[in-house]
This record gives C-alpha cells, sequence and structure tokens, in this order.
C-alpha cells in the first residue's frame, strides 16, 4: 500500500512501510550509498508528517521483510507480546512520541516486550535529539552477573586492552591501567588479533586469573566468534560472558557466520556454567547501523531501522551487555560527527525502549569526518541519556583496531560532570583497596594501592 | 615498593598502547592532549593529501619496470570517501587502454592511493624493488605496474581482467590508524574478474618501516603467488605459512603440499 502526503502543490508518494521510513529517515551516508534516501529535504519532512500518522498496529501487521522469507522477521513476531502492547495498540507513531514524552520508568517497562524493533525505529525518526535523550533516560534495564549493570545514576564501562600480537604481558599492564583509573565494571574485553582457540584459551586464563585472584567483582569476555567460544566450552575453559557480533537480517547474521540456533546454543552452554554469582545474563553482542547493506542483506530498508532489528535478535538471550558500535564502520555508513552522533542516541533510545541494556561504543576512524570534539558531545549526551556503558580503551586509541573510542579518563570526566557512579559491588571493591574516597573519586598517588596489592600483575 | 612512576614507565614498554599517562584532574596531562592531536592530524592528512602518481611513475621507472596511470570512477576524495562502489569501477576509457596494452602475463601489480597515499609513497617503490628480483627468479611474466587514483581494493579486479593477468597484486594504502598513517596492504586475487569477493583475496597488511618490513613483505607476496598459481586458488582456502619457510631460512617457497581436498 502507498502512503502520500500533501505539502503545497506537491504530493509526495511512498511506495511502501520500508520506502516511507527511509525517506523519513535523518539523511546519513548509508541510505544514500543504498540508493534509498530522500532526495530532497523536503521530502525527507513531508515522510515524517506521514510516517507519524501511521499506527502502530499496522507497523506491527506489515513486516519489511516476509515473515517467510527471514528469520529475524519470525523472531520478531512470534515472540512478540500482545499483551504488553495492548497498552500502545491505538496509538500512530506521532501519538507514541508523545506517550513516550509523558510516560514514567514503570511504564516504558511495561511496554517494552510489545515493542518491535520498527515501532521503535519508526518514532525515533520522527523525534528529535532531546527527545531520544529524555526518554531513554526514563528506561529501565538492569543486568547481572559478578555485579549490578544498568541501575539508574550509574554508568559501567568496558576495559579494552587490546594489543596488537595478543601479547600476555602487554594485555595485563593495559588492564592494570584501567583499573587504576576505576574502569571495567560492565566488563573486562579483549578484541584478540589471532582466532585460534589456543590463543583464547590463553586469554581467558589470564583474564580469569586476574578476577579470580584480586576478587574483582567484574566479567570476563574474549571477543571471538562464538564457535570458537563454543569450542573454548567444551574444553573447560573460563568463559564467563558468550561474545558475538550480529545484525537484524537473517542474511546478514549468516555473514557473521550465525543462526539463531547457534546462538541459543551457546547461551545454553553459558547459562550451564552457572559462573554468575548475582545473575545469569551471559550474553554480549555488538551491533552497528551499515553491517546489513555492507553484507549486501538490506533488502532496501533503512540501516538505522535494520540495527533496531539487531537489539530484537539480542533481546531473547536476556544479554548482560550490548553495545552498538557507532562510528566503526566508516564515512559510507555515517559520514561525519553529525551523523555519528545522531545515530548514537538514536541506538541507544532503540536498544533502552526495547528492554535491551544498550551501551554505546562512541568511536571513529580517521577517514570519518569526525574529531575528539565530536566524541566529547555524544559522550556528553549519552551520558546524560543514561547509557548503560562505554569503552575504556587506553587513551582512546585502540592499537589493535585502529580506530578511537573513548578512554578511561572520558569516563572520568563523564562521572565527575553528570555525578555517574560505577556499579555498586565494584565501587566497593575501589574503594576497598583505598583506590577512591568514600564518594567514588579516584584518590591522587597514580594507582599505588593496587600496585601494591597486586604486585604480581606489576611484575 | 618502588616509585609508582617508575612502575608506569616500565608497564608502558610492554605495549603500543597509551597507558600511564597520568591526569589532570579527570583530563590528560597537556602534552598527551597535543600528541593525540598531532597523531590525529597526521592520520587525517594521509587520508586526503592526493597521491603523487608522476613521481611514483618515476621511481617505479627507475626500477626498470613500465607504469600506467588509471583512475577509478570517484572523481575526487569526498566521493570517494561515501561511494565505495564508484573507487571498485575503473574508468571506461582507461579499461580499453589496458585492453590494448594486454599480453598474457602471470601478474598484474596496482598501486593504488586507497585511504592514505601516504603509504604508497613511503612504501611501494621500496616494495616493488624487493619484489622485483624473487619474481624475476621464479621466471613469471609481469605485466606494467598501474598506478590507480582515487582506487579500493576490488579495482585490480577489473584491471588484471583488462590485463589478462593470471593475479594481481593490489598494494593499497591502509585505513591510517593513529599510531599508523604510513600503512600499505597488499592483496593477492588469482583469476582476476569483476565480481570477486573478499574471501577469494589474500592479505599482507601493516607494510611500512616500523611493521613489517618491505623485505618480508615481498617474500610473503612471492610464497603466496607460487602457491596460489600452483594450486589455482586464491584466499581463505591458502593459509598463509610463510612465516615457517621465513623461519626455516628457506630462499624459495617449499613446494606446495598434497591437496587435502
Amino acid at each position: 500500500m502507498a502512503y502520500r502526503h500533501v505539502v503545497g502543490p506537491r504530493t509526495h508518494v511512498f511506495a511502501d512501510l520500508a520506502t516511507l521510513m527511509a525517506k523519513a529517515t535523518p539523511v546519513r551516508s548509508g541510505d544514500r550509498l543504498a540508493g534509498i534516501a530522500a532526495e530532497s529535504a523536503e521530502e525527507n519532512a513531508a515522510a515524517r508528517w506521514c510516517l507519524a500518522e501511521v499506527p502502530l498496529a499496522e507497523i506491527l501487521a506489515r513486516p519489511l521483510i516476509p515473515y517467510e522469507q527471514d528469520d529475524v522477521t519470525r523472531l520478531i513476531l512470534d515472540t512478540h507480546d500482545a499483551a504488553s502492547f495492548a497498552e500502545i495498540a491505538h496509538l500512530t507513531v506521532g501519538d507514541f512520541r508523545e506517550f513516550l514524552l509523558t510516560a514514567t520508568p514503570d511504564g516504558l517497562t511495561r511496554i517494552a516486550p510489545g515493542v518491535t524493533p520498527e515501532i521503535a525505529a519508526a518514532v525515533s525518526k520522527i523525534m528529535r535529539n532531546q527527545d531520544l535523550i529524555s526518554v531513554a533516560r526514563k528506561a529501565r534495564v538492569v543486568t547481572r552477573f559478578r555485579n549490578t549493570i544498568g541501575l539508574p545514576g550509574t554508568l559501567a564501562v568496558r576495559l579494552q586492552p587490546n594489543h596488537p600480537t595478543d601479547d600476555p604481558k602487554g594485555i595485563t599492564a593495559a588492564i592494570l591501567d584501567g583499573l587504576t583509573l576505576g574502569c571495567g565494571d560492565a566488563v573486562i574485553g579483549i578484541n584478540p588479533a589471532s582466532d585460534s582457540v589456543q590463543a583464547l584459551g590463553d586469554l581467558l586464563q589470564l583474564l580469569d586469573g586476574v578476577i579470580q585472584t584480586h576478587a574483582i567483582p567484574t566479567q570476563a569476555c574474549v571477543l571471538t566468534h562464538v564457535t570458537t567460544t563454543l569450542a573454548a566450552m567444551e574444553r573447560g575453559l573460563p568463559v564467563d560472558l558468550v561474545f558475538q557480533s550480529i545484525a537484524g537480517t537473517e542474511k546478514a547474521n549468516a555473514g557473521f557466520g550465525v543462526t539463531l540456533a547457534l546462538l541459543k546454543e551457546a547461551h545454553e552452554a553459558a547459562l550451564a556454567l552457572k559462573r554468575g554469582p548475582l545473575g545469569d545474563n551471559c550474553m554480549y553482542f555488538e551491533t552497528g547501523q551499515g553491517s546489513a547493506l555492507s553484507a549486501d542483506a538490506h533488502h532496501g530498508i533503512d540501516q538505522q531501522t535494520l540495527e533496531a532489528r539487531a537489539y530484537a535478535v539480542a533481546r531473547p538471550f536476556r544479554p548482560l551487555l550490548v553495545n552498538t558500535v557507532v562510528g566503526f564502520i566508516g564515512p559510507e555508513y555515517l559520514y561525519d560527527g553529525k551523523e555519528i552522533i545522531r545515530a548514537g542516541l538514536e541506538d541507544h533510545f532503540c536498544g533502552k525502549l526495547m528492554g535491551v541494556p544498550l551501551g554505546v561504543d562512541v568511536c571513529y576512524t580517521n577517514h570519518a569526518e569526525a574529531d575528539q570534539d565530536d566524541m566529547d558531545t555524544l559522550l556528553t549526551l549519552l551520558g546524560a541519556a543514561g547509557c548503560t556503558y562505554i569503552m575504556g580503551v587506553p587513551g582512546a586509541d585502540d592499537v589493535m583496531l585502529n580506530y578511537q573510542s573513548t578512554s578511561f579518563h572520558d569516563s572520568l570526566y563523564l562521572r565527575e560532570v553528570l555525578g555517574l557512579k560505577r556499579a555498586p559491588e565494584f565501587e566497593a571493591w575501589l574503594h576497598g583497596i583505598g583506590l577512591t574516597d568514600e564518594g567514588g573519586a579516584l584518590l591522587p598517588g597514580s594507582g599505588a594501592p593496587l600496585l601494591t596489592a597486586a604486585p604480581d600483575l606489576a611484575a | 615498593m618502588s616509585d609508582p612512576r617508575e612502575i608506569w614507565a616500565r608497564l608502558a614498554g610492554l605495549t603500543p598502547a597509551r597507558i600511564g599517562l597520568g591526569r589532570a584532574g579527570s583530563g590528560l596531562p597537556t602534552r598527551e592532549v597535543l600528541r593525540f592531536g598531532l597523531d590525529h592530524a597526521q592520520a587525517r592528512d594521509a587520508v586526503h593529501a592526493p597521491m603523487d602518481a608522476e613521481a611514483l611513475a618515476s621511481a617505479i621507472a627507475e626500477l626498470g619496470l613500465a607504469t600506467i596511470p588509471v583512475a577509478s570512477q570517484a572523481p575526487d576524495r569526498a566521493t570517494y570517501l561515501r561511494r565505495p562502489d564508484l573507487g571498485r569501477r575503473l574508468d571506461p576509457e582507461d579499461f580499453l587502454g589496458l585492453q590494448a596494452a594486454a599480453e598474457s602475463t602471470d601478474l598484474a601489480l596496482v598501486v593504488a592511493d586507497g585511504l592514505s597515499a601516504r603509504a604508497v609513497h613511503e612504501n611501494a617503490a621500496p616494495l616493488l624493488k624487493a619484489f622485483a628480483p624473487l619474481a624475476e627468479q621464479s621466471g613469471w611474466r609481469l605485466a606494467p605496474v598501474v598506478i590507480a587514483s582515487q582506487a579500493r581494493v576490488a579495482l585490480g579486479d577489473a584491471i588484471g581482467d583488462a590485463l589478462k593477468a593470471r593475479a594481481v597484486a593490489v598494494l593499497i594504502g591502509e585505513r591510517p590508524g593513529l599510531s599508523s598513517p604510513d600503512s600499505l596492504g597488499i592483496y593477492l586475487t588469482l583469476d582476476p574478474k569483476i565480481g570477486r569477493s573478499d574471501a577469494e583475496r589474500n592479505c599482507i597488511s601493516n607494510v611500512r618501516t616500523a611493521g613489517l618490513t618491505h623485505a618480508k613483505a615481498a617474500f610473503k607476496l612471492h610464497w603466496l603467488l607460487a602457491r596460489a598459481l600452483t594450486l589455482g586458488l586464491s584466499g581463505v582456502t591458502l593459509k598463509d605459512e610463510s612465516d615457517r619457510a621465513l623461519e626455516s631460512g628457506a630462499a624459495a617457497p617449499a613446494l606446495p603440499e598434497p591437496s587435502r581436498g
């Protein structure tokens, strides 16, 4: 069915819902590359008017990719919670925006299982950045493994101690740096250079040793392919969290070498290990706008909607952590600081609205039109939006993946200006070993208490 | 225990990552902010500086190799960055020109600006200098070296096809990292044709003075090409085991092992 919107003498026609949503999206390079972006500013605005009048029930009834063709569509519809949806079923997209702006945190929690990714994406397209921030800030998604992540007023940090050759001493040095700067409550997570099971085993033992020896209330992860992690679990290696990159269509997931069945198998294997004393959220997913287009698996759907569909893939696995790697993919998908900032806020909003614990890798590459000032802006906005976690990379320079993310120092800045605390168990651990004062602020001394408490690490 | 500053100085020696930076309140010390700014500036310049094709042509001519300049369909840098599809397509006139110059050869070498002209300026000629004698030893016929501007890796497929080469090696400026604005990548593809996928290529990355040296990179390229020509395949099914050959001091690549199917 075609959608129409009249602006003065001109009638804008949109062939179907996928076209309407693509044309209504704030313009970005990836949708232009796919040939589906609005062709004028007026068309973009007209599509938003038109989209605002579409009933949510109609979005639910018209899957963008047919049920028969795509297992992500089947997952979305088969697990849809009709009871939760009943509360919003009568609304249009435009009404839904106003509903969200007035909703309480409990109200958002109640409707989350009824919000499909297409509904989240549609409403985000007619929201300004401030709307994305104020609604996401109200959404509560709390997860637990060895600590509690996502409580109001907190921000967690993934300590990302990557090394170009996985050198254990180099990785340990970076972990020590991050811990002494008060980071690592979300996870200590390494992107390995090697993808062999042997290398994975060495890194898992290293991380487990650090966490167990010093009783750090956090979890470990080596971000390798899910099949490699499955092999590691079969060998009895210490796996806290199972990691996988995921996308919003069956074909794009096939490009990552994963199926929903494979994710289920890995989830069940990790649950069976029962390694989380406080909770059993044991999955970690990464996503990012543009991944489906780059795998030639986008079905003519805009990249922001497909990104929200990736959160629908994550949701049934009750993950501890999910983050969009927002500026990593490059300027052909998100061209500059403005596009990266918008995408980061959209992704965070859509994830939270769907009940997924969204963090953001606030990042850019050197061929994008972006710099540290843009990252400071996005970081600060996400702090205000109640982002679950950010990355902590030494000096913001990832020497393995060759991109710039946020640094340990960036998290200190955000805590200071917005008064954000760490996961409470981790906060208590830092205070217990004498690194922070009772308010959570780092004490002077270059991390001496940890260097003393952990001579093996500093050796 | 010793002074924390001494410990941090020692730990910083264990990784190229920026650790032990110190802090000013919650922020970085001034020297670290400035150092990061300079490194980012160099990486940005590497992305946007145009390739000097003439200087490259004369440096390559000094090695006794002929060159042909070509361009992709991306007219400028801004378009190139937004439209990777155009960077993979050869200018139609250049395609015809290459076809006219084609003689049956074993290898087409393409020097492509990619995302870092600086990487190409600093590493392409030295790499070719190290590689040319190895190719001659193996008796390979080389096509004229193609110098391609506003080019992506897959542009080599069209070039190799037009030149009727059995394989193509694209020497291309890699996406610059903050600490590596000068890194060259080499992508080898057997039987180049438009539409080859990345899974059909072998990659040698981080070729630069502070990374993989020109001599080692040339050795790897020679080893991989010898294997690819013998086995009739390139890409994920061709595993790079040249390190073992290098460690054992083999001057020429080992004979291929029987295929395991």
